[in-house]
């Protein structure tokens, strides 16, 4: 790479005093060329970083200088305020308990999502007929639309009229209050972004595997292992490196959890009459663009930029502690 | 997203071939799929599809079934006048914001796949200054979630007089880091050097060799690239909600429009929520091998 194409014929001559000057379109095109393998390479990266600063970095920074300042947009109002932003939002109850209500929700879709992956994957892993039907139908949730998912397993979720209940109803059980209990509307958010997320996840986990040799399950079988511990002493070792990466992909969009609480809500933001299943990134979108306070939305922002990459960094001592042990 | 990696899965044909003549008695039942895994794999397979087909069976049903027993669970014949009112319906723009949504969705799609191979081959194939740094900060934009600008963008948005208008839900994203990084992978190991060293000599430019050989050896990563994009513009909820106005939405805010105003109204709200999501499952299934293909080749190996 990097070929010099330069026409060495018309140097040579000019070099050895030949008369009559080397044709100077072709010097024009050699140093054309030369400009070309050095810079073009900018010119095609540049777009991305053309939008990258105007729409990604600038206004990282320029949420970090809002999130010092007292800001409203109807009055204009815009003034140097420090770190009060940040001191209140710790006394704030409502920004804790959207605290609360994302982790928690966040526990409870992760790690069962993550391992129900892990067993679909391993189930796809064998020889079967129809396997692309089984692919196709994982990725199903994926596609679909996530305002429309969220709408149809709202009324799924309905007290009075849902299928769940009807469903529980059959086998005894009485009524759960999918929204206005607190638990149970956690359990009902987390179905809906399992339910989406798990057949993808499956799929990552099944590239993976395809990839671990299987010379170890053989010799494993030899040695009269069975496969429910091929599983977890083949399996689930060599996906440590997927596995971590599928948890910090989790935990990013977990964090930032909006979607499906605000329609489960009827598309407003308060997550329930008692904020009961607000999360944080409904607390930010709240606070900025309808109660007008952008100073404070922007602190917001940025507590669930450090609440990402503290749960990344967990994730990963933590994936690295269980690999440790082997 | 998906961290992308180089595909090597060229070791799975001869792989199954190498199983199909060695196989000592033994390892005959080392992957063979026992009845227990074909009931999780059904289970799952109709635990992932009973939603949509929920959503279509009410979509085409009277808003008399709500608290039928047992509910219904075959089509009725009601879709064109659920549509109808659909579309009818005022507050919900429910035309506008599916031609919307197309023109957002593919706008994006075309630029990201268009500067994403761009800058793929260009970190692929070249040399240059500060590549490794650039390619660098191009990763760990990838890790910056999009909610940590809307406030921000939204207030820029009204520096340039954008708020309700249509570019300010596609600018922001005519190229991502994902993309980036997805094509220089697939690019590395898709186009060998000697292809462009070839076109130099030949005298290509730099942008030619661009456009008449990598660009085509691209097109299936390139293809799943577009869809990928084209899903995640097309439901892209929090951004427009907070930039475009009622009047002028993208389907996603439609259908949340229409889930207001009529949510004791299922079987109309359902049939939106169809509309809104079928487009998308069809174009899935026909290409739902090539999209599969793509996203475990591209999988992991973080």
């Amino acid at each position: 790479m990097g070929l010099d194409v330069r026409p060495t014929p018309t140097r040579r001559r000019a070099k050895a005093g030949v008369p009559g000057p080397p044709p100077p379109r072709a010097t024009w095109r050699a140093r054309l060329s030369r400009l070309d393998v050095r810079f073009s390479p900018y010119a095609l990266i540049s777009p991305f970083y053309l939008v990258f600063i105007v729409f990604g970095a600038f206004p990282l920074l320029f949420t970090l200088w809002m999130s010092l300042r007292d800001r409203e947009l109807a009055s204009g109002k815009d003034e140097y305020v420090g770190l009060r932003n940040y001191t209140d939002l710790m006394s704030d109850s409502d920004f804790l308990n959207s605290v609360l209500n994302t982790l928690g929700m966040f526990a409870i879709a992760t790690v069962p999502q993550l391992l129900l992956a892990l067993l679909l994957a391993n189930a796809l892993n064998r020889r079967l007929r129809a396997s692309t039907l089984f692919r196709v139908g994982a990725l199903v949730p994926l596609i679909t639309s996530t305002v429309a998912v969220a709408v149809v397993f709202t009324q799924l979720f309905d007290t009075d009229y849902g299928l769940v209940n009807w469903l529980f109803g059959l086998v005894g059980i009485d009524p759960i209050s999918w929204q206005s209990d607190r638990w149970w509307s956690w359990i009902a958010i987390s179905i809906m972004v399992d339910w989406r997320w798990t057949g993808y996840n499956a799929l990552i986990f099944l590239a993976a595997m395809q990839a671990i040799p299987h010379d170890l399950y053989e010799a494993a079988a030899i040695d009269g292992a069975s496969r429910r511990r091929q599983f977890w002493q083949i399996t689930v070792p060599m996906l440590r490196p997927t596995i971590l990466f599928t948890t910090i992909v989790s935990t990013i969009g977990g964090l930032q959890l909006f979607t499906e609480p605000v329609l489960f809500d009827n598309g407003r933001m308060d997550g329930g009459s008692t904020h009961q299943f607000q999360t944080v990134a409904m607390y930010m979108f709240d606070s900025a663009f309808t109660s007008d306070d952008y100073g404070y939305g922007a602190a917001v922002a940025w507590m669930i930029f450090l609440l990402i990459i503290a749960f990344s960094l967990l994730n990963f001592m933590f994936v690295r502690r269980m690999g440790g042990v082997k | 997203m998906t961290l992308v990696a180089g595909p090597d899965l060229g070791g799975r044909e001869p792989r199954r071939a190498a199983r199909a003549h060695r196989r000592p008695g033994r390892m005959r039942g080392l992957w063979e799929a026992s009845p227990l895994t074909y009931l999780t794999l059904i289970v799952a397979l109709v635990l992932s599809v009973f939603p949509v087909y929920w959503m279509i069976i009410v979509a085409t049903r009277g808003n008399d079934i709500v608290g039928d027993v047992p509910p219904p669970m075959l089509p009725g014949g009601e879709l064109g006048k659920n549509l109808g009112a659909v579309f009818d319906a005022e507050e919900a723009s429910f035309a506008k914001g599916l031609v919307n949504s197309a023109v957002v969705a593919t706008s994006v799609t075309v630029s990201t796949v268009l500067f994403a191979t761009m800058a793929g081959f260009a970190f692929a194939k070249l040399r240059f200054r500060g590549k490794n740094a650039l390619l660098l900060t191009v990763i760990a934009t990838m890790m910056i979630p999009v909610q940590m600008g809307i406030i921000p963008l939204y207030i820029m948005m009204g520096w340039f007089g954008w708020q309700g208008e249509l570019q300010s839900v596609i600018l922001p994203f005519l190229i991502t880091g994902f993309g980036v990084f997805m094509m220089r992978q697939y690019t590395q190991q898709a186009v060998p050097d000697e292809l462009i060293e070839a076109a130099r000599v030949d005298g290509c430019s730099t942008f030619r060799i661009y456009w008449s050989v990598v660009l085509p050896a691209l097109r299936p990563a390139a293809g799943v690239l577009a869809l990928l994009t084209f899903m995640q513009t097309w439901n892209d909820f929090m951004w427009p909600l907070a930039v475009l106005s009622p009047d002028n939405p993208t389907v996603q805010l439609s259908i949340r429009q229409l889930n207001s105003a009529y949510f004791q109204d299922y079987t109309l709200v359902f049939a939106g929520t169809t509309v809104a999501t079928l487009p998308l499952l069809i174009v899935f299934v026909i290409f739902s091998r090539q999209i599969i293909g793509g996203i475990m080749e591209g999988a992991v190996k973080a």
